[in-house]
């Protein structure tokens, strides 16, 4: 059967030279003769569709993209966005649809058909899509050169046209008129504006068959004999048309509207349309179709009976109304409460966050534990999924904002829980200048506002001018910087330069995905040495580091990220390699120069060496720091928290009894011995790094010369070339200044209980001996440390809880030669000299000077509020050698005790 | 001198490498962004490179050079941020005519300059037109997707100042580069479609896209192809990728442009991924082994190098196309 004399069976697509007509959304959509026919989602128009009017009219976008999308995941490969409407702004409509359509990847993911009668607004809508689309429609009905202005300027802006079979003199009505038209607009198309011939549609007019009226009565079949002519005689060019139209005299009756469709789409892709308007969910499968109907509707539509309109009629008043066949696309929402809030912000849908959130409200004891948990979860999968490049940022910005919305319902029943009010702090955000990336920032933003923040939120491209004008007029306690690309670092360190500039001292923090700790440490904290900058690696960890820096804590905090950067610093050097040191005197130069005041320093009760035998054991108990304990196990984690931790939790726990059990015996049956030897003298610094230790108070007899290493690899220009010699006042000054110094073992009488256990070959307990005294030897370090600050030097009059001595909270430092504040191993050995250790205290050097006992420490102590650890890093031969000289050594010999130190 | 188009036929072309990484060698301080121009300018302009092409055209043009020495047979004009409303954000938006006729000057001069040293190997100048620092298909802000700080008539607008000031300053092709939201290519395409018209000259277009993202998008979320397909109906000379991720991660997009299209193909990736430092650490040797795999594989018609190349990096290329072109 064929509906057209020149033509028979089916249409076989014959332009092989000419390019097949391509079209994008965030992906391609090519037409090839085997993808046989596109179907374009026809939801999305306000002239078709009564609920997307409403839902356009009464300012609903978030629901009109929700009715775009159930049109893609039901299958649409187009959607017909159509804003005519007399009550709407059109133009206005469709920018913001389509814009707010490019910000959903599950819809822009396919091409968009802009679909209006006005061309300013089908401009419009061109000017807001980054693919490739297809305008609906242009005609000659206002004759050639409006149709040429129009094709040239959708040439430009790279979309493909629909071209309606209408003229100056109307619409076309027949075969022949729609032939004519087609032939006439390809042909000026084509030759005159140059418009690619594949990206030509032609939309020949699908007008309603059935309405009673006989010039109706052919109306199918005409669009068919035209769609075959247009596609076997204009090379490329594809037909389409809005296939509801057919059926239009059943409105109400959708078994025979969908039955008509499919019938009528049937034949018409036999003759070669090959794209149409349909409406999935309005369409039945052909072979679905029954008997008795399709050869009712075939007869309407290919005008086979004279009455042929009339028995369809007929026929229609006992179809029975079938149950709308609505897809589910809902099946999901069946599945746990974890999962769903996991798909909605995977696939980033917004319209279940709220019913969600109230759900898992009440499954935890605390609103802000579905943030924590429930959440986060989601959101890790979606970093995952990013991560291995399975999602992309469109799809990411989504989830964030339904992150954002779910949080938002939530906020209200934080709020309840929280004491009213005071917040913890203000907080400025900022992407800065140059980048435009913020789901980080604002991911930070609501983790740190649900945990009663007050946010200030400057948004993307902040000027470093904005950030300080807006932070001094908020007092803000802390201003974070976010970025993602990599001149943003540049621009970090421009800000933190500028907030030392204008002698700001608020906290500063760096996040963003290029960030690093490195970046931070090197280049952005030594610029900002009024302030404390700290790198946060993602938005969990913003709320713990906000809480420190505005917490009782912060100094212990900041000293120990001052502490971390300065070895990443250091170590960073080593890496690249960076030969960049000061001579010795340079490096003196720059040293910290200590404003010295008599008053700071205090006298101290006891001059003179001190020893304690036998000490007991049961005083130091409370003084063990048990982290580096487990360390030695090699299993890391703080202690207590080991003891509950996971995994680790049930091994730890048995370990600690274990070496709790042992320590009993230990102190019970005096497995181990206890000494001390402790000293504090008169000392004044000479020529810089020479520590001079007086007898006694004349100052006169030097009873040792500690000579101190400096750094001097080249620092910035607001840090210092650090040596312990600063903390000591000078000669010169005249301020009469002091310095301690310690050995103490815990470790005598150790290897009688080892060799019992090696005899047993009882591995195990030989090991946990061995760490429980040298647990003990740093306990007892710390124990000595007290009993000096508070009673033989007395510069200290509170008593420290166990946690912030575990911390070193307390003023004053006691490095130990051979470590990094002086990595000077044979200063040993004056130390040992003047405390006369090895006589009362049993504490030996080797030769190598190690101490023996192993479970042993020893050390200088420093009192001055400035001190502060630090490492001394590489350093030149130049103070190498001088150091050599003024201690009589060999330079062979001391410099093989500083190889490890020494910069190549 | 021969045409671009006949060229490209029988061998690949060298385009230069990155002008930021080799100013910064020469350490600049603020004084050399204002000097003679802009001294009492009100707002900070260290980092405005572009600037430099009016401020210290003496760098610009030695840079030019040390790429032409190096063999490059296209170098880009100094005009990545050469909108008025890139400058905006230095309130020297009234200058980006002044910044693309000056620069497109400087790299003219300098390749007429090798045109008498080299007659056998024509220089060519390409317009370099940056995205711009806004996106007309992301909002920048997150609670408000529809929200936008450019339209599309304010960007073909700017685009179209710095078009003519390219072309009046003697470029020879217009790059569109670095895109990564294709809506902003497809308005410099629109602008220069209207250039064309107005000053009768139609000059070859390259355009250059940027794949930053692991799942092979764009920053605006379009897969490799589909990126193609919206910008083709711009006949281009080329289209290509640069920038991102370096040339390995470049390769698969590379081919699938060769594949989907008849358009030349050009690639001019960054010295590898940026260190934690954000520095580009990749040497030319390293980068080179890449490159031949372009060049052997013929997914390439056009190479050059971005962020963190060098005149070395390029030298090292130029050496790779000689040596594949006498095989």
């Amino acid at each position: 059967m064929s509906f057209h004399p020149d033509y028979t069976g089916q249409y076989k697509y014959k332009w092989t030279d000419i390019p097949f007509m391509k079209l994008s959304g965030l992906e391609p959509l090519i037409l090839t003769p085997e993808s046989n026919f596109i179907n374009i989602g026809e939801r999305t128009n306000v002239a078709g569709s009564k609920k997307f009017l409403r839902l356009i009219n009464t300012n609903e976008f978030d629901a009109a993209l929700s009715v775009a999308r159930e049109q893609v995941e039901n299958g649409a490969q187009v959607i017909d966005i159509n804003m005519d409407d007399g009550l709407i702004d059109g133009k206005a409509a469709m920018v913001k649809f389509l814009k707010l359509i490019a910000s959903e990847p599950d819809i822009s993911r396919v091409p968009i058909m802009i679909d209006s009668s006005k061309w300013e607004i089908i401009e419009a809508g061109l000017q807001c899509v980054q693919g490739k689309s297809i305008v609906n429609s242009i005609s000659l009905k206002e004759g050639e050169d409006n149709f040429k202005y129009q094709a040239k300027k959708i040439k430009a802006y790279g979309a493909a046209v629909i071209v309606m079979a209408f003229d100056e003199k109307g619409q076309a009505d027949s075969y022949e008129r729609r032939i004519e038209i087609c032939k006439r607009s390809y042909d000026i198309l084509v030759n005159e504006v140059n418009f690619n011939p594949q990206d030509i549609i032609f939309d020949p007019n699908i007008f309603p068959v059935a309405t009673g009226m006989d010039e109706h009565r052919q109306n199918a079949i005409h669009f068919f004999q035209a769609t075959r002519w247009i596609r076997e005689n204009l090379p490329g060019a594809h037909v389409s048309g809005g296939v509801s139209n057919v059926s239009f005299s059943f409105r109400g009756n959708n078994t025979v509207r969908e039955a008509m469709h499919s019938a009528f789409l049937y034949h018409a892709i036999r003759e070669g349309m090959d794209m149409g308007i349909v409406n999935p969910s309005m369409l039945e499968v052909y072979d679905n179709i029954s008997k008795d109907l399709l050869t009712k509707v075939e007869d309407v539509l290919l005008d086979r009976h004279e009455d042929a309109t009339e028995n369809l009629l007929n026929f229609a008043d006992n179809v029975v109304e079938k149950a709308a066949g609505v897809k589910d696309t809902a099946e999901w929402r069946k599945l746990p409460i974890q999962e769903r809030i996991t798909h909605s912000l995977v696939k980033g849908i917004a319209d279940f966050a709220t019913e969600d959130m109230e759900e898992a409200r009440h499954l935890v004891d605390a609103p802000i534990k579905v943030i924590e948990g429930y959440l986060m979860n989601g959101m890790n999968v979606v970093g995952d999924l990013f991560g291995a490049g399975k999602m992309f940022l469109p799809q990411v910005v989504k989830s964030a904002r339904v992150m954002k919305k779910a949080v938002a319902y939530l906020l209200p029943f934080i709020e309840e829980t929280k004491e009213k009010g005071q917040t913890n702090g203000k907080i400025l955000l900022a992407t800065v200048k140059g980048d435009v990336h913020d789901i980080g920032k604002n991911i930070v933003g609501v983790v740190l506002a649900c945990n009663n923040y007050e946010i200030i939120d400057l948004g993307v491209m902040v000027p470093v001018e904005k950030i300080i004008e807006t932070a001094k007029l908020h007092d803000v306690d802390i201003i974070g910087l976010s970025g993602l690309i990599t001149p943003s670092l540049d621009e970090m360190v421009t800000v933190a330069e500028e907030l030392q500039n204008q002698g700001m001292a608020i906290p500063l923090l760096i996040g963003g995905a290029t960030t690093s700790k490195v970046h931070t440490a090197v280049k952005i904290q030594e610029k900002y040495t009024k302030g404390d900058t700290v790198h946060v690696l993602d938005a969990s960890r913003s709320v713990t580091v906000a809480g420190e820096l505005l917490g009782k804590n912060k100094s212990t905090f900041t000293n120990n990220i001052a502490e971390e950067y300065d070895k990443i610093r250091i170590n960073y050097a080593k890496k690249v390699g960076i030969k960049s040191y000061l001579s010795i005197d340079e490096a003196r130069s720059n040293k910290q120069k200590i404003d010295w005041q008599q008053e700071d320093i205090k006298i101290p009760n006891f001059i003179g060496v001190k020893h304690y035998e036998n000490f007991d054991l049961k005083e130091l108990i409370n003084y063990i720091d048990w982290t580096p304990f487990f360390y030695t196990w090699e299993m890391r984690g703080k202690y207590p928290a080991i003891l509950k931790d996971e995994k680790k939790g049930e091994e730890a726990t048995k370990l600690f009894k274990d070496a709790e059990a042992m320590l009993e015996k230990i102190i019970a049956e005096k497995w181990l011995k206890a000494n001390a030897s402790v000293g504090i003298w008169p000392a004044n610094t000479v020529d810089d790094d020479v520590i001079e230790i007086y007898k006694d108070e004349d100052r006169k007899e030097v009873i040792h010369y500690q000579y101190a290493l400096r750094q001097q690899l080249k620092k910035s220009d607001k840090a210092f070339n650090h040596s312990v010699a600063d903390f000591i006042a000078p000669k010169t000054s005249g301020i009469k200044d002091y310095i301690g110094g310690f050995a103490v073992t815990s470790g005598l009488n150790i290897e009688k209980q080892l060799k019992i256990f090696e005899a047993d070959h009882d591995d195990y307990n030989a090991i946990m001996l061995k760490a429980l005294a040298d647990r003990l030897a740093e306990a007892f370090a710390e124990k000595m440390h007290e009993i000096v600050r508070q009673e033989l030097w007395g510069y200290e009059k509170e008593k420290l809880n166990k946690n912030d001595l575990i911390k070193e909270k307390y003023q004053g430092i006691r490095p130990a030669p051979g470590y990094p504040a002086n990595p000077d191993h044979t200063e040993k050995i004056g130390l040992f000299k003047i405390l006369a250790a090895t006589e009362n205290s049993k504490i030996t050097l080797t030769e190598s000077l190690a101490m023996f006992p192993t479970a042993a420490v020893s050390g200088w102590y420093f009192s001055h509020p400035e001190t502060h650890y630090f490492g001394v890093g590489k350093i030149k031969m130049d103070q190498i050698e001088e150091i050599a000289t003024k201690k009589g050594m060999e330079l062979k010999v001391y410099k093989r005790w500083l190889s490890s130190n020494l910069a190549d | 001198m021969q045409n671009i188009k006949d060229i490209l036929k029988n061998r690949i072309l060298l385009l230069d490498g990155a002008m930021g990484t080799m100013i910064q060698r020469y350490t600049l301080t603020e004084d050399d962004f204002r000097k003679g121009w802009f001294e009492g300018h009100d707002k900070p302009l260290k980092g405005n490179n572009d600037l430099l092409s009016l401020t210290r055209p003496d760098i610009i043009s030695r840079i030019h050079e040390a790429y032409l020495a190096a063999g490059a047979d296209i170098i880009e004009t100094n005009t990545f941020s050469g909108t008025s409303i890139a400058q905006s954000d230095y309130g020297l938006e009234k200058y980006a005519y002044d910044i693309n006729l000056h620069s497109a000057r400087l790299a003219k001069a300098a390749c007429l300059k090798y045109n008498e040293i080299t007659p056998d190997k024509p220089r060519f100048v390409a317009g370099s037109i940056g995205p711009t620092n806004r996106t007309l298909s992301i909002s920048p802000d997150v609670n408000d997707p529809g929200y936008r700080n450019i339209e599309f008539d304010a960007l073909v607008a700017a685009y179209e100042e710095q078009i003519n000031g390219l072309i009046e300053g003697g470029v020879d092709i217009l790059m569109v580069e670095t895109v990564f939201d294709t809506l902003n290519a497809k308005a410099a395409l629109f602008a220069i479609e209207n250039c064309k018209k107005n000053t009768g000259k139609d000059l070859p277009v390259m355009v250059s896209g940027t794949i930053t993202d692991a799942s092979g998008r764009t920053l605006s979320g379009q897969t490799a192809e589909a990126f193609l397909i919206s910008v083709e109906h711009a006949n281009l000379l080329s289209i290509g990728f640069n920038c991102a991720l370096g040339a390995d991660a470049m390769k698969p997009y590379l081919k699938t442009l060769k594949k989907k299209s008849n358009l030349l193909v050009s690639a001019h990736p960054n010295a590898g991924l940026p260190n934690e430092m954000g520095e580009y650490d990749e040497t030319p040797d390293k980068m080179g082994e890449q490159i031949e795999g372009f060049i052997k594989e013929g997914i390439v018609n056009i190479v050059g190098g971005c962020c963190g190349t060098t005149p070395e990096h390029i030298k090292k290329m130029n050496e790779l196309i000689i040596k594949y072109k006498t095989i």
